[in-house]
């Protein structure tokens, strides 16, 4: 079957300094298969290379070296442009158009007229959540709300392939969620979704598979769990109504106790706890258990470990 | 080329929103009104120095517009990314620039032809109110058709310091775009001395030079036939004919290398 998206050593150098320009490498030989139907989570710190990808598959760039096909085509065929969809990074759309106006001017461009063009825009300005607002100048608009005209029009042609350059960004919790709930709907559909972030949450909820970019190379890829190793660092145990005589020994049983509000404390407890035994402990003598977290390690962990470790090689390769 | 038109609408209806053309609109009428009152000073000469004022304000304020837009209409969008968004749909970077083109060449006819009409309207005022002697003392008349051939050539000439400063705009910031669009313009003016220059210069380098630059910069002045239509010389429509064929050429090439640019740059 024909992937969704598909690079070879995809790589791009850019020049740096004005009068001997030195090549500086963005996007270090990312090969890359999607297939059609995946939520495809492209991940990495700032400056890992991303956004460089991402214009990079959209032609906004072009590549020092290699190649990148979306729906088997090579990425410069203009008739691909008819089935995706792309949300820049902090996007801006002329702000002397309202949301409405926008949408007609590029539904036009993909060649929609009449009712049908006046049903679409419609019917993704209600899907991103943008009510009568669709008819003030985008001048007017925040970052969330253009981050949702964004959307809109990425989504305006019923994309096969959707491209987003960290859709979450400058949303509110309610924004987010509602953008998860999309991206969610365009799975149900059989949309292939290629999204970047630095939030591991929005990879959780929504990818099936991730490639996780570090200083331009791609150090990893496939589903989450297996990319990320997810080592447990401890537990984070709440428990309430802790008599007076149960207080000295939490301190023996907990790496370290902090009292919350409302007589509840919060315990934190070494990998090995064994929480099952804890917790019949605890309720024998008459706490209330509230809540009981795993630590893991987090994205951001992750990053700096591969990061530092990277960086240390590139040390030791200088060095050598 | 239904591509080409959407993206001219959307340039053109940018424009139009705009409210910097519309200022030097409402000056230009300004000044072919002020013109009036000049005139009203200088006994004898009232109407070349209305008809000189007013088609000198028509040629420089649309200068302005398409100097101030046509420097704006590319850089703008890849300054502030919302080339982004177009790109991505199906527009091809050729289709892009000969829209933007297109917008800023109506937006020009349209802004060119309200100044015109406050020209025409201060001169048929002159017209109703000039006496029999005032007439006899005129070189041509106030309401002279043939006035309309400066006004044909001086929308050339827009349409060519447009392709000029849409050029710039393709690979310089909007700043420089400016001055180097105004500086070919002054260059145009006098390119004909370039001509001159190899015959008062001894080094052959030199005259080289001169000559080529003569070739290569655009020969503006066969547009400037003001003076001919303020004292009513006839200006042959085979002048008209070429001059706007010479346009015609030499913006296909500004276009076709603004085009060449714009397809291989990457949008950082």
């Amino acid at each position: 079957m024909t992937p969704a998206i598909e690079t070879e050593g995809l790589t791009k150098d850019f020049p740096i300094g004005f009068w001997r320009p030195r090549p500086y490498r963005a996007l270090d030989h990312l090969t890359l298969r999607v297939e059609a139907g995946e939520v495809f989570g492209f991940l990495g710190p700032n400056g890992a290379g991303k956004s460089t990808a991402l214009k990079l598959l959209m032609q906004l760039l072009y590549p020092t070296s290699g190649s990148a096909q979306i729906l088997g085509r090579p990425v410069g065929d203009a008739s691909i442009r008819q089935r995706i969809g792309f949300l820049a990074e902090n996007p801006y759309y002329y702000d002397y158009l309202t949301a409405e106006e926008l949408l007609t001017y590029f539904a036009r461009l993909f060649g929609y007229g009449g009712t049908e063009l006046t049903r679409r825009v419609a019917r993704v300005l209600d899907d991103v959540g943008i009510g009568s607002e669709r008819r003030l100048r985008l001048r007017r608009f925040s970052k969330g709300m253009i981050q949702r005209v964004g959307l809109a029009q990425a989504l305006l042609n019923d994309p096969d392939v959707v491209f987003l350059d960290e859709p979450m960004s400058g949303l509110d919790p309610l924004g987010r969620r509602h953008v998860r709930d999309l991206i969610l709907g365009l799975r149900a559909r059989g949309c292939t979704v290629f999204f970047s972030s630095h939030i591991l949450s929005d990879a959780e909820t929504l990818c099936s598979r991730v490639g996780v970019l570090v200083q331009g190379r791609l150090v990893a890829s496939g589903p989450l769990s297996a990319v990320l190793t997810l080592e447990l660092k401890g537990w984070e145990l709440v428990v309430a109504r802790v008599s007076d005589l149960l207080q000295p020994d939490l301190a023996k049983l907990a790496r370290q106790v902090t009292p919350l509000s409302d007589g509840h404390v919060l315990l934190h407890l070494a990998p090995d706890a064994e929480p099952d035994r804890l917790l019949a402990e605890l309720t024998a003598r008459g706490a209330h258990i509230v809540s009981l977290n795993p630590v893991r390690e987090t994205l951001e962990d992750y990053f700096v470990q591969v990061v530092g470790s990277a960086e240390a090689r590139e040390t030791r390769g200088v060095g050598a | 080329m239904k591509t080409i038109g959407i993206v001219a609408g959307a340039a053109f209806r940018e424009s139009v929103r705009d409210r910097v053309p519309y200022t030097m609109v409402v000056f230009a009428v300004l000044m072919i009104a002020a013109s009036f009152l000049i005139s009203q000073l200088t006994a004898g000469q009232d109407l070349k120095i209305i008809k000189d004022l007013g088609l000198a304000a028509l040629s420089v304020f649309g200068l302005l517009i398409a100097v101030f837009i046509g420097i704006g209409l590319v850089s703008k969008e890849v300054e502030r990314k919302s080339v982004y968004g177009l790109l991505t749909k199906p527009v091809t970077r050729t289709q892009f620039i000969l829209g933007k083109y297109l917008g800023l060449v109506t937006t020009l006819a349209v802004n060119l032809s309200v100044m015109t009409v406050a020209y025409y309207v201060v001169l048929a005022y002159m017209e109703a109110t000039a006496t029999e002697t005032m007439r006899a003392g005129w070189a041509a008349p106030a309401l002279d058709p043939r006035q309309l051939a400066a006004v044909v050539l001086i929308m050339g000439e827009l349409a060519l310091v447009t392709a000029v400063a849409l050029f710039f705009s393709t690979f310089s910031s909007p700043l420089l775009s400016a001055l180097l669009t105004l500086g070919l313009w002054v260059a145009g003016h006098f390119n004909a001395d370039l001509r001159q220059f190899e015959q008062v210069v001894d080094q052959p380098m030199v005259a080289w030079i001169a000559r080529g630059l003569y070739y290569l910069l655009p020969n503006l002045a066969p547009f400037n036939v003001r003076a001919e239509v303020v004292y009513g010389v006839p200006v042959s429509a085979s002048h008209v004919g070429l001059t706007l064929l010479y346009a015609g050429v030499y913006i296909a090439a500004l276009l076709a290398a603004a085009i060449a640019i714009f397809r291989r740059r990457d949008f950082k």
